[in-house]
C-alpha cells in the first residue's frame, strides 16, 4: 500500500524517489537514508534492484549512469565489474543484481513481505533457476537483441530461448504451488529475476518477429507475465518496449562501430 | 580419498560426485564443518548415474545434494542451504552481517567467474592458451589478496575466526592450484606477490574439515595424467576433462 510517491520520468538525471509504505518514512528524505542506486532505465539489472526497494517500501536516490560512459562514483564502487546496478549504503557499495536483492531483503527484512522464500529448500530451488536464467537461458537472447539480421544464429537463439521457457513454465507450477507468483503470494525472487527481462524479451519478439511468450506453449508463464507487469512494485519500472527496440538500434551502431575502428 | 559416513540418525544426507572436482570439496568442508554424517555416492568419470541424471536434470552435473530425497544443485546454493538447514548446528558458515554476506557473496561469484576456466587451461593441453590463464589467474589472486583484510578483519580467515562460506569458495581449489604449479612450475600462490593468501591457504588446508576432503596434489597429477593419455590415445574427445562436467 503506497501512501506517497514521487514519480519522475526515470531518464532525466539524478531522480529523487519516495516510495514509501510505512507512516514513518513518508518525511524522511532519500538523503537520511543515505542509498544510492547506480542504474539506467533500460537495464534489467537494475530493475531487479528497484522492484525490491520498492517492495520494502524504501526511499532511494537514482543516480544514471549514461549508457556508453562509465561515472567515476562507478568506476570507484565497482572497481572488479565496473557495471551497473550498483546500490550505495551509507556509503558501502553492494555489487551484482541478485546479491543487492538479497542485501534488500535482510537489511529491510521487518518491511514488508520476505523477497525470498522462507523454506531452505525453497530458496535453493529459487537460487537454482536464477543461475540457470542468467548463465544459460539469457545469453542468447542477448545475442539476438544485439544480432544485426535474422540469421541462422538468431533462429537457433529463439529456439534456446523458447526452450529455457518451457523449463521455466515447469519450475513455475512447482514453485508457484497454484499461487499467482513463483513466490506464491507476492512477487518474490525468482519472479524479480525472471520478470525483469519482460520488456526486453517483448522487444525482441518486435525485433525478429519471433513469439516468445506464446499462450499456446507456456500458459502459465503468460499469465504471470501479465499479472508480474501490473504489480505495483514493477509497473513504474517498466520501459516502453518501443524505447527498448530504439535503444537497441542504438547498442547495435555502438558495437558496430567499435568493430570496424 | 572421501570416506562416505554413516548418514545422521534419522536423515537421509548424500552427496554425489568425485573427489577430484573442487566444487564437491566444497560441499564436503561444508558438512565437515556441521559435523553432518552424509553417504557419498561416487560418480564414475565418463558415465552419469541414474541417480544423477534425475537429481539434477538440468545441468547432469556433480556436486548434487540430496537431503531427504529432495535434491539440491550448484555448489555455492548447497553451501547456503546447509547454512540454513543445519542453522543451530556447529559454525555458521555465510557471515552474520547482512553486508559481510554480500561481499562474500560478491567474492565467491568472482572467483568461480574466473577460477574454473584459468585452472582448466592451465593443467590442459593447449600451450599457447597457458599464458593468458596464467595472468588471469594471477589477477585474480591479487585482488583476493587485497580483500582478505577488508574481509578477515585481522583474523585468520575470510570469514573471520573459523573457515566460512568465502574462505570454502576459494580454498577448494587448492588442491588443482599446488598440483598445476607442480605440473607446469608456475608460482600461483607466491609469497612474493600474495603473502597473506599464502599464509591463509596453510591454516586453510590445515584444518580438520577440509584436510578429510582435500585431494592431494600428487593424485590430482596422476588423475591429470591419466586424462591427458585418454585424450591423447583419441584426439577427437576435447570434453573429458574434469571440470567440464563439474559446477
Amino acid at each position: 500500500m503506497l501512501t506517497s510517491k514521487a514519480t519522475s520520468d526515470p531518464r532525466l538525471p539524478s531522480n529523487i524517489f519516495l516510495h514509501s509504505n510505512f507512516r514513518e518514512n513518508t518525511e524522511r528524505m532519500a538523503g537520511d537514508l543515505e542509498l544510492k542506486l547506480l542504474g539506467s532505465w533500460a537495464s534489467p539489472f537494475v530493475m531487479r534492484a528497484r522492484i525490491a526497494l520498492n517492495l520494502k517500501g524504501v526511499g532511494y536516490e537514482l543516480l544514471k549512469e549514461v549508457s556508453g560512459t562509465k561515472s567515476e562514483l562507478l568506476l570507484k564502487s565497482n572497481p572488479v565489474y565496473k557495471k551497473i546496478p550498483v546500490l550505495i549504503h551509507h556509503g558501502k557499495p553492494i555489487c551484482e543484481s541478485m546479491i543487492i536483492v538479497q542485501y534488500i531483503d535482510e537489511v529491510w527484512a521487518a518491511a514488508g513481505p520476505s523477497i525470498l522464500p522462507s523454506d531452505p529448500y525453497e530458496r535453493a530451488i529459487a537460487r537454482f533457476w536464477i543461475v540457470y536464467i542468467d548463465d544459460k537461458w539469457f545469453p542468447p537472447l542477448r545475442k539476438m537483441i544485439v544480432a544485426k539480421a535474422d540469421n541462422e544464429e538468431t533462429a537457433e537463439a529463439a529456439e534456446q530461448g523458447i526452450a529455457g521457457l518451457q523449463l521455466l513454465e515447469e519450475a513455475f507450477e512447482k514453485c508457484s504451488k497454484g499461487k499467482d507468483f513463483f513466490g506464491g503470494e507476492s512477487v518474490g525472487y525468482l519472479d524479480i529475476a525472471l520478470g525483469c527481462y519482460l520488456a526486453w524479451l517483448k522487444a525482441v519478439e518486435k525485433m525478429h518477429g519471433v513469439k516468445l511468450l506464446d499462450k499456446e506453449k507456456i500458459p502459465l508463464l503468460v499469465g504471470w507475465a501479465e499479472r508480474f507487469c501490473s504489480a505495483d512494485a514493477v509497473k513504474e519500472l517498466m520501459p516502453e518496449v518501443d524505447e527498448l527496440v530504439e535503444f537497441a538500434k542504438m547498442l547495435r551502431a555502438r558495437l558496430n562501430a567499435a568493430a570496424t575502428s | 580419498m572421501i570416506l562416505g559416513r554413516m548418514a545422521a540418525a534419522g536423515e537421509e544426507v548424500k552427496l554425489v560426485g568425485r573427489w577430484a572436482s573442487p566444487f564437491v570439496v566444497r560441499v564436503g568442508i561444508a558438512l565437515n564443518l556441521k559435523g553432518l554424517g552424509y553417504e557419498f555416492s561416487h560418480e564414475e568419470r565418463g558415465k552419469k548415474s541414474e541417480l544423477l541424471l534425475k537429481s539434477n536434470p538440468v545441468y547432469e552435473m556433480i556436486p548434487v545434494l540430496i537431503h531427504d530425497g529432495k535434491p539440491i544443485c550448484e555448489s555455492m546454493i548447497i553451501l547456503e542451504y546447509i547454512d540454513e538447514v543445519w542453522a543451530s548446528v556447529g559454525r555458521s558458515i555465510l557471515p552474520a552481517d547482512p553486508y559481510d554476506r554480500a561481499i562474500a557473496r560478491f567474492w565467491a561469484a568472482y572467483i568461480d567467474d574466473k577460477f574454473p576456466s584459468s585452472l582448466r587451461t592451465l593443467r590442459g593441453l593447449n600451450e599457447e592458451a597457458k599464458a593468458e590463464a596464467e595472468e588471469q589467474l594471477a589477477n585474480a589472486l591479487q585482488l583476493l589478496e587485497d580483500a582478505f583484510p577488508k574481509c578477515s578483519k585481522g583474523k585468520d580467515f575470510f570469514g573471520g575466526e573459523t573457515i566460512g562460506y568465502l574462505d570454502i569458495a576459494l580454498g577448494c581449489y587448492l588442491g588443482w592450484i599446488k598440483a598445476i604449479e607442480k605440473m607446469t612450475g608456475i608460482k600461483a600462490l607466491d609469497e612474493a606477490k600474495t603473502p597473506t593468501l599464502v599464509g591463509w591457504a596453510e591454516r586453510f588446508c590445515s584444518g580438520d574439515a577440509v584436510k578429510e576432503v582435500m585431494p592431494e596434489a600428487d593424485e590430482l597429477i596422476e588423475f591429470t595424467k591419466l586424462i591427458q593419455a585418454i585424450m591423447n590415445a583419441a584426439p577427437g574427445r576435447q570434453n573429458m576433462h574434469v571440470s567440464k562436467n563439474d559446477r
